[in-house]
């Protein structure tokens, strides 16, 4: 891709755009059409974009494989430690009330930001690590193969 | 054609397009020998799924079910379920797991067989069946 | 805006049990992945299942006298919320399930070593926790569409499960890949059939739907769903013609996953058709609709005598066993097709005693691929004398099988022969027993290899380590000790039956 100078110089532009937009989509799930799992997706593609037009190296320098596979596991916990939260506080399994006791209505809004939040980052890296794996098994092929 | 029929099938133009995509989603499934056909028919028998629950779900002048800022709830207006659109989002992210993992396993099928196309990995697992077998019947014909 | 607090009592730790019972393996699943470390996995692995195992054992034993629990997640009353129901039929298998899982765990761990790569088994336990979070939520949950997201954690996990085989024969990466296009196709059947349901009865809750059933019985959409919802459940549960996938899934897969697989999971898939057949569409309805006779019944039938002639003839003993699972599977069918409180208590009693005896079979075979290479009758000759503790477990297994007075088998078989009887049926039950016969020719062909032909001189197997025989011989044992005291599994399975029955007032 070295040579492509209109893909390299787009690209570097549009990733933060990219970024950016996988935020937005992500916190305004209760105002519009978005939420955990589609800002996941986004903010993956950015990822994916990156490492289409710059190599595969260089984006799993910026995001290690390690970190990946950790934030897969790291997203649920953060899912299943909100509803935790709430068994230990006395409710019921996910009763987002058990985050603001007095304010049933606010605890339905911390609630699902945060276990949006976790859905986002499993998703990213859920998305990012399917890439990793197909991109870094694929095999040179010979003339022949064609 | 009278207005019983027209009515049929215009009323019912989902669930004729659910079918339609369901039925070739199936036919690819099936009559295709590519392995990586075979997911792309699977997903779009998934997507035919998709359509007939969001479809069911349109209320007729319907409005999006997000209560207005100042939480007033005005009883005359209409909205539409949003039941299903959650159900939905459950079941792409479970046909997108699926459609990974199956390319995952036709990269290794590739790997360890050379080939993706149906009839020449049957091919192949027959030879390796014959070679069982032959073994099979030496071993046991040196005991009997 | 409400500024009050609501009036609020603390739940406690037993009112917690319903969902403990998924949450502790859900949440170790990703702990061992967090963690990272190999050592740590199994462990983990281990202690939450044993976790799992004691919350089944409280709940079964709460719900024996034939009440049942209610728990509400989020808080959120049902029908609006998702419901976790627990009641006899569920809390037998989830006691099946992850008594299963619990003993087979000590037994994988030297099992796996020896049949994949060490940087595997990190993700594997991890994948195993998730298949065993997957099998226990489909069987606790009351809400319809719960039970296709549970179903779908627990099919995906076990495409990968299966594949892990691929280390020691590449087939079983076809063998996983047609499982998961059979299975998705399953699945989504299964979907089709719940979005008919709440399209003709605008709720997702199983206990709610049966009530509005109730009332509309013969609209087209119901009997659409129903048909979609039995060829859903059906591929998983591997009724006759959809039970492709099942041979090369079972042979190919790594021993103690096939041993975890062959016990559980065709056994939660029957519970998904007979909670939905009878809790939610109700007894009065499968009466109207001709599936039984026409359909399970000679599918049934087919799956007994057909499979066992097949399992005859194999020349590998794991593909034999697959066989034989898919006969057996015949026999829990034919239990439903009775239609009565006798044959679905022969179908429940069965479906626990296949559990624990084709585990303990399929144990036995990994022992046997550990030290002798391989589970051809050419690899087994003669082991009777070289591992005499892991053949005499087979034996036992084997008699379990084929119904042997004093083992589990002959428990289900008997209650299968009276609930024919009872239904005025009996060329059937002199059937049920000509496939027993059937059953006593490839268990005796086992027998005859390991007994009596000489092993080859230069392949002299060791003995099978203690961390395999000890659980081999726990199930092994527990296939004698549920022949012959049977208390507990008759109690469970005559509650979970006439719960099934009463349908929805079953539910109350």
């Amino acid at each position: 891709m070295r040579h492509h100078l209109i893909l390299r110089v787009i690209t570097k532009l549009l990733v933060g755009t990219i970024f950016l937009f996988a935020l937005y989509v992500q916190f305004h799930g209760d105002y519009s059409p978005g939420g955990g799992f589609q800002a996941g997706v986004i903010m993956a593609a950015g990822f994916i974009i990156y490492g289409l037009v710059f190599t595969l190296k260089r984006v799993k320098q910026v995001f290690p494989p390690w970190l990946v596979h950790k934030l897969i596991a790291l997203g649920v916990l953060i899912y299943a430690g909100t509803g935790i939260y709430s068994l230990l506080a006395g409710y019921a399994y996910l009763d987002y009330a058990a985050l603001a006791p007095h304010h049933p209505e606010h605890g339905q809004h911390y609630g699902i930001l945060i276990v949006e939040l976790g859905v986002g980052i499993t998703v990213t890296a859920v998305m990012v690590a399917v890439y990793y794996a197909f991109a870094s098994r694929a095999p040179i092929l010979s003339d022949e193969d064609w | 054609m009278d207005s019983g029929t027209l009515e049929f099938v215009i009323g019912h133009l989902n669930y004729w397009l659910f079918i339609l995509l369901m039925m070739t989603g199936l036919y690819i499934v099936v009559a295709k020998g590519n392995l990586v056909k075979k997911i792309v028919g699977l997903n779009i028998f998934q997507t035919s799924v998709f359509m007939l629950y969001i479809s069911i779900g349109k209320v007729t002048g319907g409005t999006a079910p997000i209560f207005p800022l100042d939480m007033k709830v005005d009883p005359d207006v209409v909205y539409s379920n949003p039941l299903p659109h959650v159900l939905i989002l459950t079941a792409i992210v479970v046909g997108i797991a699926t459609t990974s993992l199956g390319l995952a396993l036709i990269i290794r099928i590739r790997e360890e067989y050379h080939t993706i196309e149906e009839d020449q990995i049957a091919e192949i697992e027959n030879a390796v069946l014959k070679s069982e077998q032959w073994a099979s019947e030496r071993a046991t014909g040196e005991h009997s | 805006m409400a500024t009050e607090q609501l009036h609020h009592t603390a739940l406690t730790l037993v009112d917690h049990l319903p969902i403990l019972e998924v949450l502790v393996p859900f949440v170790a699943a990703p702990l061992i992945v967090v963690l990272g470390s190999r050592k740590l996995a199994w462990p983990i692995a281990f202690v939450a299942s044993a976790i799992s195992f004691v919350i089944a054992c409280l709940l079964l034993l709460q719900v024996l006298d034939g009440s049942y629990i209610s728990y509400h997640i989020g808080g959120w009353a049902p029908p609006l919320g998702i419901e976790y129901r627990v009641d006899a039929a569920n809390a037998f298998v989830l006691f099946l399930v992850s008594g299963i899982s619990t003993v087979i765990l000590p037994y994988a761990r030297a099992s796996l070593e020896a049949e994949i790569p060490r940087r595997s088994t990190t993700l594997l336990y991890a994948l195993y926790l998730l298949c065993l979070t997957g099998l226990l939520g489909v069987v606790i949950t009351g809400d319809a569409f719960n039970v296709f997201v549970f179903l779908e954690i627990s099919s995906l996990s076990t495409y990968v499960l299966i594949a892990q085989g691929s280390h020691r024969d590449k087939r079983a990466l076809t063998a996983a890949y047609d499982y998961l296009v059979m299975g998705t196709i399953g699945a989504t059947f299964f979907v089709i059939g719940i979005g008919f349901l709440y399209m003709a009865t605008g709720t997702l809750n199983m206990a709610d739907m049966a009530e509005r059933i109730a009332v509309q019985s013969d609209s087209r959409t119901i009997r659409a769903a129903f048909a979609f919802i039995v060829v859903g459940v059906g591929l998983k549960v591997a009724i006759y013609p959809l039970h492709l996938w099942l041979p090369n899934a079972y042979t190919f897969a790594p021993s103690a996953i096939t041993a975890f697989l062959a016990g559980t999971a065709t056994k939660v898939a029957i519970y998904v058709l007979l909670r939905f057949m009878f809790s939610v569409f109700q007894p009065g309805f499968v009466a109207q609709v001709p599936t039984l006779e026409v359909i399970i019944l000679p599918f049934a039938l087919l799956a007994m005598f057909g499979a066992s002639l097949t399992a005859i003839f194999q020349r590998d003993l794991k593909r034999m066993l697959a066989y034989s699972s898919i006969a057996q599977i015949g026999y829990m069918l034919l239990g439903i097709a009775f239609f009565s409180q006798a044959g679905l208590m022969a179908t429940m009693i069965q479906l626990f005693n296949h559990g624990i005896t084709k585990a303990a079979l399929f144990m036995g075979v990994g022992a046997f691929v550990l030290r002798a290479g391989g589970s051809f009758y050419h690899h087994l000759n003669g082991l009777g004398k070289s591992m005499p503790w892991t053949s005499a477990a087979m034996v036992i297994a084997g008699m379990s099988l084929i119904g042997i007075p004093g083992t589990a088998g002959f428990i289900s078989k008997w209650l299968l022969v009276q609930a024919a009887l009872d239904a005025g049926w009996w060329p059937i039950a002199i059937l049920i027993v000509a496939s027993s016969l059937l059953a006593v020719i490839y268990v005796w062909r086992m027998i005859e290899t390991l007994y009596l032909t000489e092993s080859k001189a230069e392949l002299q197997a060791r003995q099978a380590p203690m961390s395999m025989l000890i659980p081999l011989w726990i199930m092994a044992l527990a296939c004698i000790y549920f022949g012959l005291d049977s208390d507990l599994t008759l109690s469970a399975s005559r509650t979970a039956a006439e719960g099934l029955l009463a349908g929805s007032t079953g539910m109350e």
